[in-house]
């Protein structure tokens, strides 16, 4: 019998049951839920007359509708300020762990669940939120669910789910001067295009991924979705243990040495098979932009945006009307456009190292006179930690401006947007039509791409600073 | 709380001929800050559909009279990106029962499912086929028969199947939902626990 992945072996080892050609009955260790997406799910349990079935097993954080300024007053939108009340009085109500708003743990979702030692190897985790692919990067099976199903959770800590198919994506060898986890996996979802993905769960290997810390696994198991994935995820190693140890909710002790032991054993055997691998050369990749407004329409810093005859037929007319929403030509050159934002923030690249990053490169320089550039930290601990480590100051005197912790111009749902027409430099995970702002137009790259924008004032290489 | 039954339905359809419709299209992430389930199909397609005074965009084809039913035809790769399952509410909130299109991102797929929305997945040259029947008469009728898995173009007789997990065909058919089966399973799951430890 041929061996198992590292996919199959958490999975298998959740299935409750399997209905006949249906789906399986899937245990779920840990379920995070936020504002947005758990109302109607807890409206739906008071209407069956329900209680939460392991309220210990939910956590809860506000974050996508949150403002990110003057946190500490009264939430001004009526609506937001409704839909962050109700999130805590149903967790007051069924018993659900909240660290609200002003809280020293409140941060986006998929910063805080690595951050407070909650997400762990072998676990599965799903949260109302596609973006819960991020926690594959500790060697678990973690993915983001509909409101139906944040119901069914709450309700029975399970959910029906097809089981998915499997593909390896191997990154080999050494990855070159100012290439960054956001720079692979941009480069990696422009190869295999924004659904390519569809329908797999993705183990990420090869020496490339092993070289990343776990700030840059996440940033990749995180984009997962932007190919269309189920989720991503890395074996657990080293890398991974070192950054558990010690944090709030993590095994102590003998605990921890025997939870290792376990997390050991979490890897794909030699002889497992996947349904699609695919390999790429760590060497083939640069400073990646997207240019389009899908996550799939990157290339890299340096080059240009393809020409109409390098586009297929069938793609010809999304690519053209992508392209006049960006206001962009085929054709066009990347380098010394000129840009009018950087956001630097989100659930993909707003971690420490994603701070320091950036606070390294502007150190001693100042952002261009026609960039607004914003900061804004992944989560309060984040945001406590830029201060002790000087950055924040760093980057105030650089001119950028830093907001409280939140989704932001990620998703623009509060007063964070980008404005209609103004082109963004941002390092959040989605360049959708629309999604920083009505009619604004965002380019994804790295925060270090971004710091060298910021200060140039327009889209540079930036090996060229480094 | 069951989902509406779903069997046959004949019906024109509306032709959106745009690949990697994505959820933030779909509907907003500004109008998610409802705390219901109602509503959100006034703002399907928002900024598609309405300029920033909200006066409708007469060239969008929910804005022109030519096109109605309960079928929305789409291009490749309907419902990328966010898991919102609002997203699905919307679509189903103004009044459709069906969506087709050649490819449909995952999360996207089951959220219309718990919903009582049919994803109707078919091959790109049939979606071809239904834009140009839409194309040469708006009026044109299409029959969704979920029992035979069938998808006909009335006017030409021409036809395909589609495919559907057995388990949410039965709880389409019958209005089932997920959670009423879970919760049947309570027994089951509180075992598993208990071997774990
Ligand atoms: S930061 Fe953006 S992508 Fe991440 S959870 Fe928030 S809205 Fe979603």
């Amino acid at each position: 019998m041929a061996g198992k992945t590292l996919f199959d072996k958490i999975w298998d080892a959740h299935v409750v049951s399997q209905i006949d050609g249906g789906p399986s009955v899937l245990y779920i260790d840990k379920h995070l839920i936020h504002e947005v997406t758990s109302p109607q799910a807890f409206t739906g349990l008071e209407k069956r007359g329900l209680k939460v079935f392991r309220p210990q097993n939910t956590v809860a954080t506000p974050d996508h509708n949150v403002p990110t300024v003057d946190q500490h007053l009264p939430i001004k939108d009526q609506l937001s300020a409704f839909q962050v009340n109700k999130l805590t009085e149903n967790c007051e109500k069924y018993g659900v762990t909240l660290y609200g708003l002003n809280h020293p743990s409140q941060g986006i979702v998929h910063v805080i669940g690595p951050q407070l030692g909650i997400t762990q190897p072998g676990m599965t985790m799903v949260c109302g939120d596609s973006h819960t692919s991020t926690h594959g990067a500790f060697g678990s099976v973690a993915f983001g669910i509909g409101t139906s199903e944040v119901e069914m959770v709450l309700a029975t800590q399970c959910i029906l789910q097809p089981k998915p198919k499997k593909m390896r994506i191997s990154v080999e060898g050494e990855l070159g001067r100012g290439v960054t986890a956001k720079d692979v996996v941009l480069y990696i979802i422009s190869k295999v295009t924004a659904s390519g993905g569809t329908g797999y769960f993705i183990e990420f290997a090869g020496s490339a991924i092993r070289s990343l810390s776990m700030e840059g696994r996440m940033t990749v198991c995180n984009m997962s979705i932007e190919m269309g994935a189920r989720g991503g995820l890395i074996a657990p190693d080293e890398t991974t243990f070192e950054y558990i140890k010690g944090r709030e909710f993590a095994p102590n002790g003998a605990d921890f040495d025997a939870a290792i032991e376990k997390w050991k054993q979490l890897y794909s055997d030699g002889d497992s098979e996947f349904d699609l691998e695919i390999t790429y050369d760590a060497a083939d990749i640069e400073p990646m932009i997207t240019y389009g407004t899908n996550p799939g329409m990157g290339t890299k810093v340096s080059g240009a945006i393809p020409t109409n005859g390098e586009i297929q037929e069938s793609n010809k007319k999304s690519f053209l009307k992508s392209l006049d929403y960006m206001h962009f030509n085929p054709g066009d050159k990347l380098i010394g456009k000129d840009i009018d934002f950087v956001f630097v923030g989100s659930c993909t690249n707003g971690r420490i190292e994603d701070l320091r990053e950036v606070a390294n490169f502007v150190k001693g320089k100042r952002k261009a006179d026609n960039i607004t550039a914003w900061i804004v930290p992944g989560s309060k601990a984040v945001e406590k930690q830029a201060h002790e480590e000087g950055i924040t100051k760093i980057l105030e005197e650089a001119g950028f401006k830093l907001r409280q912790p939140g989704c932001s111009a990620c998703l623009a749902m509060n007063d964070d947007k980008i404005p209609e027409g103004k082109l963004a430099v941002s390092t959040s995970n989605r360049n959708f039509e629309g999604r920083q702002g009505p009619g604004a137009r965002t380019m994804l790259a790295s925060p270090l791409t971004a710091a060298a924008v910021a200060v140039a004032g327009k889209i540079v290489d930036p090996r060229d600073f480094i | 709380m069951a989902i509406e039954k779903f069997s046959k339905i004949q019906s024109t359809a509306v032709p959106l001929q745009i690949e990697n419709v994505d959820t933030d299209q779909i509907i907003p992430a500004r109008f998610l800050k409802a705390t219901t389930r109602e509503g959100f199909g006034d703002n399907l397609f928002r900024d598609w559909r309405y300029d920033k005074n909200g006066n409708p965009k007469p060239d969008f084809v929910l804005n022109d009279h030519l096109y109605k039913g309960k079928i929305l035809v789409a291009g490749k790769n309907f419902g990328s990106g966010s898991s919102r399952e609002h997203a699905a509410w919307a679509v189903h909130d103004y009044g459709f029962k069906v969506v087709v299109s050649s490819f449909f991102a995952d999360i996207f797929k089951n959220n219309a499912l718990n919903n009582g929305l049919l994803p109707v997945q078919i091959s790109e040259s049939f979606l071809q086929e239904m834009f140009q029947a839409i194309e040469s008469d708006p009026k044109a009728l299409f029959e969704v028969d979920l029992e035979n898995q069938e998808i006909i173009i009335s006017s030409s007789g021409s036809k395909e199947n589609f495919e559907i997990n057995p388990y949410k065909k039965e709880c389409l058919l019958n209005g089932y939902d997920d959670i009423d089966y879970l919760l049947s399973m309570k027994d089951k799951i509180q075992a598993f626990e208990v071997s774990r430890v």
